[in-house]
């Protein structure tokens, strides 16, 4: 190994504290990089790899009741590949054991064979015997979740008459990767799960012999996905199509997208911050070692070595602290991207799901790692190698101190002369001062950006389900009904107040742009739902047009006042023009509110209910639940404590396990800063330190010096942190907003607070250490050491 | 003791070589016209008061840095007409430099700082040799945090003669060390100097030390101020202070 090289080993060993620290924040950047991307990847071709085997579908539709003969002619549609037809219809159970009652989307399998589309994966046991019409196959995590085995029987209310089935099997289906159930906003494998059944116990059970109420379609390749939705919509029409849509409306593809998406926010993000504060602390100690090391730059001129070798020489020691960064950065990302994915399993069910993030993550995150110390060491090294040999010989002059400002200020208030040393220290090296800050700052950020996740979650969970949700329980009816359902609703044990809603699928447009989404036309006097306007206030539905949630309205570029056609994908259909007469935050859906009464004026027919919202009295609980497993209208019954349940346990899990993973992340950047920004200054000034103790200045008056400064400069950060912050905090919520969650914000208090109290807390602690090797400088080693 | 080289060959010339370093509004005139001549193989011994131009006129003759007028002219070669690249070279090839503050890497053993050298010459001698030459043998695995002064200093000179210059540019490098420790480093350099022939020039404070040389500049206000010939050079253990 060359001489040159060695020095490089033996000068990493020597600042290893300091060189340890860079890289554990450069490893926070790859590490983010390789987790989120790889994650993203991973999910990304397991997914692709698993539609691809199973078929899954590319076009999505549902009628009323559509006649098979249908078939040929939407089969003949330009750029249809194959077509299925099934039958699909939601049935209420009665579960051994479960008082309340759980519900299950059933789907028609062919009357023989398997599918052609959507092909179910057979886990256990076997798909249904054709010639038993009582014969079933459930989705795996329901089966699971409820204890039910192939050969296990379960009671199911279809087509209004109680009826004993026999599981055959467990199956999974690139359908329903995540599966939530009407009415739910969380998966909850126990309640809700899919019962696949041969097509002629289907057709029996939902009278629809010789007819289909769902489709799907593949396409061929090149084909124009927006006219065969277009043609499709007109065949259907006729037999009640409530709108034929793309992947981009199927539930299960949306909430993996909407993973992908945010997961591509936490790469584009996080990293950079990172990757900038390590740029600038390496600058900020290699120009620090260069200066001390100035003479022997000079002695390397002196005989013979040439720039570029200099130069390659001190970057050998930076690629040195990127390498470390990188590989602990490759390692914890690795780890945690196992975790995450591990995570990722209990919400999609995906057949395997393996971490393998592949090359590019590493290969990436490496490159723009290494850019990032090279970049910083440019400067330092830069200012070096412009040395003239025989000045860098020369020790360097001592540094230029003027009285100015500091000394106008000290002197006005009297400040100690510690004091002044601090400030006179920060105004003689601005630049080292602003790393500081800049990193401190980037970690206060950090922490707002994560710490901000819980006031989000508790902003959203109050609004869901103290505010705009005050109903205990929701039951879904079969068909829409008359109003007097909220009247015979009451009947029902424990029942306190029944509000019924009427909810449709629509298709929203203005101008080219629509949309389709659900409509929820609701009695404006409700007391159980409400609406909220923009700061969480409950406010009256207007009387008449439309009230959209933000993110749709900036998605169909509408406002205040501007007309929008609606167009209702249930009888009576026609479009009609209405105003937007409210525009609202909604965290969750993308549910457009109407009053009921303005609605069924439209259409000319007296209002209408399919959605029940009761207060309920939870005496009477269990009555109420055996009741609604019997009752034939009931298609399902969600409890609202158990959504809610089930939402913070996600909370809890993922979210919060997050946030605690990069707040210890921006953690490390005030540490890494910090401790580092404290040891130059040790190291600089043992000397003017050390005589400081022999004029008899006790330990703590001159640890004072080196402690106040790294604090003073913490404190100004602070602020400018906070700023920084809000920033991150924005680009954050806009990042995770999808489709289904536009996230607000809203940055309490104790958010700001905390992130100032950790910061300030990690840089004490980190300049305290470095104090104790101030304690342990021996005065008079310290005092001969010539600089 | 060393008879004076009989064949005159000049290898470095200085013409009415100027420096003058500006410090703001104030120009020091650090050399005020030095012409001068070194000759293959012989021993200058520089002497003068502090501030009188012996090393900025070192650092020039070895390439360290530009005149400000004047012409340096190593053997046909102008000095003064090459670039940072080129004096790199010339010095890289030709110079070695001894200094009085040593200059080892602390992070390296001795064999290691004079490796640096070895590794980026063309004919240079193992590392191990040039130590031997000053007496280190024993020393080669210390680093410089290990080594006296003497020591250090005579890693330094085996680190400028490892590869054989033909110019070996000392500035007072026994100005940090006591009178018995200095001798022994001028021995080597006087070893050096017979064995290899390299032309050596030494700055130095001690007047007493000019008697090992064959030639004697004194230097006053950037000026040659005489010049005067030794024939008789005495070994250094002769000489004392
Ligand atoms: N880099 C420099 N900048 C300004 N003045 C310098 C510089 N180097 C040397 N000098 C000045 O040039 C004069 C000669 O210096 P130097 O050659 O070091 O003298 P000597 O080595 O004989 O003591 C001195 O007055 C010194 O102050
Ligand atoms: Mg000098």
């Amino acid at each position: 190994m060359r001489a040159l090289d060695r020095k490089v080993l033996r000068d990493l060993r020597t600042i290893w504290a300091q060189a340890l620290a860079i890289a554990l924040v450069l490893a926070c950047g790859v590490m983010v990089l390789v987790l989120s991307t790889g994650t993203q990847r991973s999910l990304t071709e397991t997914r692709d790899a698993y539609y691809e085997r199973h078929r899954f579908a590319d076009v999505f539709a549902s009628a009323t009741r559509a006649p098979l003969g249908l078939l040929p002619r939407i089969a003949a549609i330009d750029g249809v590949a194959q077509v299925e037809a099934r039958i699909v219809f939601t049935a209420m159970l009665d579960l051994e054991g479960m008082a309340e009652p759980a519900s299950a989307r059933v789907i028609s399998l062919p009357a023989l064979g398997e599918p052609a589309l959507n092909l179910p994966l057979l886990r256990s046991g076997r798909l249904p015997d054709p010639l038993q019409p009582d014969e079933v196959a459930l989705s795996e995590p329901f089966a699971q979740a409820n204890g039910l085995q192939p050969g296990d029987r379960f009671r199911a209310v279809l087509n209004g008459r109680l009826r004993t089935l026999v599981v055959t099997g467990h199956l999974l289906s690139p359908e329903y990767i995540y599966t939530i159930g009407p009415g739910a906003m969380m998966p909850d494998d126990t309640h809700f799960g899919l019962i696949w059944m041969r097509e002629p116990a289907a057709a029996a059970a939902s009278d629809l012999d010789g007819a289909f109420n769902d489709l799907t379609l593949s396409l061929s390749r090149g084909a124009h996905t927006e006219s065969v939705i277009a043609e499709l919509d007109r065949i259907l029409a006729p037999y009640g199509g409530t709108g034929a849509h793309g992947r981009d409306r199927q539930m299960s593809h949306v909430f993996i997208e909407g993973e992908l998406t945010q997961l591509g926010a936490m790469a584009r993000v996080l990293p950079p911050v990172f990757l900038i504060v390590s740029a600038f602390l390496v600058n900020m100690v290699l120009g620090r070692l260069i200066a001390l090391e100035r003479q022997q730059i000079g002695l390397f001129k002196a005989i013979g070595y040439a720039t570029a070798e200099i130069v390659l020489h001190y970057l050998k020691m930076t690629i040195g602290i990127g390498v470390l960064g990188v590989l602990i950065g490759w390692g914890m990302g690795w780890w945690l991207g196992h975790a995450m994915t591990t995570l990722y399993t209990e919400y999609f069910r995906f057949p395997w799901l393996d971490y393998r993030p592949g090359a590019a993550p590493l290969v990436v995150s490496g490159l723009l790692a290494l850019a990032a110390v090279v970049i910083g060491a440019v400067r330092a090294v830069a200012a070096a190698v412009r040395l003239a040999p025989a000045v860098a010989m020369s020790p360097p002059a001592p540094p230029v101190f003027r009285r100015g400002w500091v000394g106008d200020l000290g002197a006005a208030l009297a400040l100690r002369q510690t004091t002044m040393m601090i400030l006179r220290s920060l105004s003689r090296w601005p630049g080292r001062a602003a790393v500081t800050l800049f990193g401190v700052a980037g970690s206060v950020a950090v922490l707002v950006a994560s710490f901000v996740t819980f006031d989000i979650i508790d902003v959203v969970m109050e609004d869901i389900f103290d505010k705009a949700n005050r109903q205990d329980a929701t039951l879904l009816l079969h068909r829409a009904v008359g109003e007097r359902a909220e009247l015979d609703a009451l009947s029902l044990p424990g029942v306190l107040l029944a509000e019924g809603v009427y909810a449709v699928p629509i298709r929203l447009g203005h101008g080219s742009r629509s949309k389709l989404v659900s409509l929820m036309a609701r009695d404006p006097a409700a007391r159980l739902t409400r609406v909220l306007d923009d700061d969480g206030r409950p406010i009256p539905l207007p009387d008449s047009g439309v009230t959209l949630p933000e993110a749709l309205a900036d998605d169909l570029g509408l406002r205040l006042g501007d007309r929008v056609r609606i167009e209702l994908l249930a009888p009576p259909r026609a479009p009609w023009d209405v105003t937007v007469t409210g525009i609202i935050r909604q965290s969750m859906g993308q549910d457009v509110q109407m009053n009921r009464s303005a609605l069924f004026a439209l259409m000319n027919e007296a209002p209408q209910v399919n959605m029940l919202n009761l207060a309920i009295d939870m005496a009477s609980l269990s009555a109420l639940q055996a009741q609604i497993k019997e009752t034939p209208a009931a298609a399902g019954f969600t409890l609202w404590a158990d959504v809610r349940g089930a939402m913070e346990a996600t909370m809890n899990e993922s979210l919060i396990t997050m946030t605690l993973i990069f707040s210890a992340l921006g953690m490390l950047i005030t540490i890494g800063v910090v401790y580092n920004a404290a040891r130059i200054q040790l190291a600089e000034r043992a000397h003017e330190l050390a005589s400081l103790r022999v004029l008899g200045f006790r330990r703590s008056e001159v640890g004072y010096v080196l402690v106040a400064e790294q604090m003073l400069l913490t404190v100004v950060a602070v602020p400018v942190g906070w700023v920084a912050g809000y920033g991150f905090a924005r680009l954050m919520t806009q990042g995770f907003s999808t489709d289904i969650i536009s996230l607000p914000l809203m940055i309490s208090q104790a958010t700001y607070a905390q992130s100032a109290l950790t910061v300030l807390a990690a840089a004490l602690a980190s300049v305290l250490l470095v104090r104790r090797r101030l304690d342990r400088i021996d005065i008079v080693t310290a005092l001969k050491q010539k600089e | 003791m060393t008879p004076a080289p009989t064949a005159r060959l000049p290898i470095l010339t200085t013409e009415a070589v100027t420096k003058v370093y500006r410090t703001g509004a104030l120009a020091v005139h650090a050399l005020a016209g030095v012409s001068l001549t070194l000759y293959q193989s012989e021993i200058v011994v520089l002497l003068g008061a502090s501030g009188s131009g012996k090393s900025t006129l070192l650092n020039i003759l070895g390439g360290l840095d530009q005149p400000t007028s004047g012409r340096v002219m190593f053997r046909d070669q102008d000095l003064t007409a090459l670039g940072d690249a080129g004096l790199t070279a010339f010095r890289r090839a030709h110079v070695g430099f001894v200094f009085q503050f040593y200059n080892l890497v602390p992070s390296l053993t001795a064999r290691e700082n004079v490796a640096l050298v070895t590794e980026i010459a063309d004919h240079p001698m193992r590392p191990e040799e040039a130590l031997e030459r000053v007496g280190l043998a024993a020393r080669l695995d210390h680093f410089p945090s290990e080594l006296s002064g003497g020591e250090q200093q005579r890693v330094a000179i085996a680190r400028a003669i490892a590869k054989r210059p033909e110019i070996l540019l000392c500035d007072e490098p026994t100005g940090a060390l006591d009178s018995k420790t200095g001798v022994t480093v001028l021995e080597a350099l006087v070893e050096v100097n017979r064995d290899l022939g390299t032309t050596t020039a030494l700055i130095t404070h001690n007047a007493e030390i000019r008697r090992i040389a064959h030639r004697v500049i004194y230097m006053a206000d950037g000026r040659i101020a005489r010049v005067e010939e030794n024939t008789s050079p005495m070994a250094p253990a002769e000489v004392s202070w």
